[in-house]
């Protein structure tokens, strides 16, 4: 058989069942097994697609999501999801070609050096120029990307490789000396932790992505009911604990709720689960949090102490973790030990009730984007998988539509990549082609993907998409209004008048809506959810002005953090 | 600031060098000397790698060394418990008038003459950084035309070997069908 034959049957093998990609010279060899095999190969319109739709795939199902593609430009189009998919631990495998082994380093046509290019941003890349090596390589590219801090792997085998006569021969075990992820807790750091939990008076658990990662939900609800410590579930994290559970003070952060924001400022004791102290959490570090003590429980050794110090370091998967805590908390409570959090609980609920989530509506009577959001969020409900793009949208999303189970919000986090959101969404309707899924997007980010409506139409991936158009780059343009005077410089799109986004769904073969009123905004939504055999695209044209609140401006400690504009929130720290 | 040096067991796989170097630089961390070199396993290289950074920062460089996924052990080799050499060629002005005050000092350091030309020496020493900074020192007044010098390579004192243990491979089974 040819190294190609032997790529196809090893990812049958390690059991993919859908790759997004596109053909090009030399990952070409490998497209003509591929036409006969078990695989879906779902042909997307631009490679970044292809990455995207990968992630999306993975996040929504668990499973590790694949992507193909040629050399040179067909791999380097790969890079911002490969980017994407390490700052949020999303596990992907991508597969491109390169040019034969013997023109590699010629400057050969096509050649670019990907895994040089990659280095910095995948957990773990390979050239493979044997094809004797292509089984053993692919295996290890899966192990790598879906076990421990999960991540991309890509894999860049050589044409000539691919065109070679090989044998296959599936490894029985893999030799990674250097590679072994440590997901059983330490039970004296277990002790520590619950010892902490115990005397504090003022907790918090801090949960970040790997909580979802990990599949963690179940335990961390234990844990939380057990104790009655409030919880904060970080941008990365939404869903992993419900938002209607009254110990859940939402989402910490840069946009996050007065309440999330303030537990944090004021506790005496964060216990972060999955999570990895991000600026976007932390706002200006020196000043987070400052009389709390840490415990800080992760699968990857590097994010402990990385940002903050941690009091009690434990290196785990978080589901373990957790489940370690529940059951030493547990003993603790038998033996009539429990931690007093009564005054800390009154108090916070007493900040989430004055503080609630809120905006206001337009005078002009123009769509308030938040409004769009919350309907969304209603109607459609918590069973269905949300998947933003980045911006005002993305923040207004994460907020306003409710989300109730783990791997139902999906988006872009630490690398905030623009055009996230038709692509990853289109990857969440593959792997989960019964669940609705709503791509959630700006009216510029939408522009920067969209091509892959073509691929949804053609495969039947019949996603559904609201643009929330305020026709500008509007976190941009928020910062503008808020940082820079009023000087709009670069970031009017005029999407509402160009492109014309119901034409262009129609020209994609989608059903096109629009709407820009209050009152149309539910019978759109309802209207949309009938169609299901081809992808739907709303476009919701909301006022333009709306900003996201709250906020803490970068660089500014949380204690600073707005409610609205020019409006500190008042904690009467008496209840404390 | 303090000068920490980590012998680092790798994987002797192309591209490893490029992995590490590429880390360093990322992440902000300044490599004072790198040294890459075959160990008594062919399939293992060692790197000895100094850098100069406070303590925290050096927990941060190893964690994130350890990531790699090529990489097998790290061990920081403190100065008392190890012994570190680095290797320099020099080549000194000398003519028939200068040569013999030249060559003293090539006594006294026990280096060792490798070329003679009419009107320059060429010399190795090795040492620590202290020796061979003293060694220059000395030479200066003659006029140095040339300086190689090659990074630190440490090795723990005692007789325990760090390459040993890090061999053991363990069997992952191989991922199952999604």
């Amino acid at each position: 058989m040819t190294g190609a034959q032997s790529l196809i049957r090893s990812l049958e093998a390690v059991g993919a069942k859908d790759i997004f990609g596109i053909p090009g010279g030399a990952i070409l060899p490998a497209y003509d097994p591929l036409y006969d095999s078990s695989i879906r190969h779902i042909l997307v319109r631009h490679e970044q697609g292809a990455g995207h739709a990968a992630q999306g795939y993975a996040v929504a199902s668990g499973r590790v999501g694949v992507c193909m593609a040629t050399s040179g430009p067909g791999a380097t189009n790969l890079v911002t999801p490969l980017a994407d998919a390490y700052m949020d631990s999303v596990p992907i495998v991508a597969v491109t070609g390169q040019v034969g082994a013997a023109s590699i380093g010629t400057d050969a046509f096509q050649e670019a050096d990907i895994r040089g290019i990659t280095m910095p941003i995948t957990k773990h890349n390979f050239l493979v120029t044997d094809p004797a090596e292509i089984p053993r390589t692919v295996a290890e590219a899966f192990h790598i990307a879906s076990t421990g801090r999960p991540g991309p792997v890509l894999v860049d085998v050589a044409k000539s490789a691919l065109q070679a006569a090989t044998e296959f021969v599936w490894p029985t075990e893999l030799h990674l000396a250097g590679y072994r992820p440590i997901t059983r807790p330490h039970s004296k750091q277990i002790r520590e932790a619950t010892k902490l939990i115990l005397a504090a008076r003022r907790p918090v658990l801090y949960v970040g992505g790997g909580v979802i990662r990990s599949g963690a939900h179940k335990e961390l609800r234990t844990l939380a009911e057990l104790t009655g410590m409030p919880v904060v579930t970080t941008l990365m994290a939404r869903g992993a604990f419900p938002d209607s559970h009254p110990q859940h003070l939402g989402m910490p952060g840069m946009h996050g709720t007065v309440a999330a924001v303030g537990a944090l400022q004021k506790s005496d004791l964060i216990i972060s689960l999955g999570a990895r102290f991000d600026d976007r959490v932390t706002g200006n570090l020196d000043s987070f949090a400052p009389n709390a003590l840490i415990i800080h429980a992760d699968i990857d050794p590097a994010e402990i102490g990385k940002n903050r110090a941690a009091d009690v370091p434990i290196v785990g998967d978080a589901r373990e973790v957790i489940a370690d805590l529940v059951v030493a908390l547990q003993a603790e409570e038998a033996a009539g030990n429990t931690g007093d959090y009564e005054g800390w609980v009154r108090f916070l609920a007493g900040v989430k009730s004055r503080y609630p989530l809120g905006y206001d509506t337009p005078a002009d009577g123009s769509l308030a984007p938040q409004y769009v959001l919350e309907r969304l969020g209603k109607i459609v409900g918590p069973d269905a998988v949300y998947v933003a793009g980045v911006g005002q949208h993305q923040m207004w999303a994460t907020h306003y539509i409710g989300y109730e189970k783990p791997r139902t919000w999906i988006n872009s986090g630490g690398l905030g990549t623009m055009g996230f959101s038709v692509p990853a969404a289109m990857g969440a309707k593959v792997a989960l082609p019964d669940t609705p899924v709503w791509s959630i997007d700006g009216d510029g980010c939408f522009q920067m993907t969209n091509q892959e409506l073509a691929t949804c139409t053609l495969e039947g991936i019949p996603i559904k998409v609201a643009i929330i158009n305020n026709e500008s780059l509007g976190m941009v343009r928020q910062w503008q209004t808020l940082f820079y005077q009023g000087r709009y410089s670069n970031t009017d799109l005029r999407s509402k008048h160009v492109p014309d986004f119901v034409k262009l769904a129609d020209a994609y073969g989608a059903v096109g809506l629009a709407c820009e009123a209050a009152d149309d905004v539910d019978s759109v939504i309802e209207k949309a959810m009938e169609i299901n055999d081809v992808p739907v695209v709303i476009d919701f044209r909301v006022h333009r002005d709306a900003m996201v609140w709250p906020m803490v401006a970068a660089g500014t400690s949380n204690d600073d953090i707005k409610y609205a504009h020019d409006l500190a929130p008042v904690f009467d720290e008496d209840d404390l | 600031m303090s000068t920490h040096t980590l012998s680092v067991l790798v994987e002797n796989k192309p591209g490893v060098l490029a992995r590490i170097a590429g880390l360093f630089s990322r992440r902000g961390f300044n490599i004072d000397s790198l040294a890459v070199g075959p160990t008594e396993h062919p399939e293992l290289s060692r790197m000895t790698i100094v850098v100069n950074v406070e303590d925290s920062p050096l927990e941060q460089v190893t964690k994130q060394l350890n990531k790699l996924i090529e990489v097998l052990k790290i061990v920081e080799l403190e100065p008392r418990e190890s012994i570190d050499r680095q290797l320099l060629l020099v080549k000194v002005k000398a003519d028939l008038e200068t040569r013999g005050q030249v060559l003293d000092v090539v006594q006294l350091f026990r280096a060792k003459v490798v070329d003679v030309s009419p009107d320059a020496v060429t010399m190795e020493v090795t040492g620590n950084a202290d020796k061979l900074g003293d060694f220059l020192r000395v030479l200066e007044p003659f006029g140095i035309r040339e300086i190689v010098q090659s990074g630190v390579v440490a090795i723990g004192r005692g007789s325990r070997s760090i390459t040993e243990r890090s061999q053991r491979l363990v069997p992952v089974p191989v991922p199952a069908a999604q």
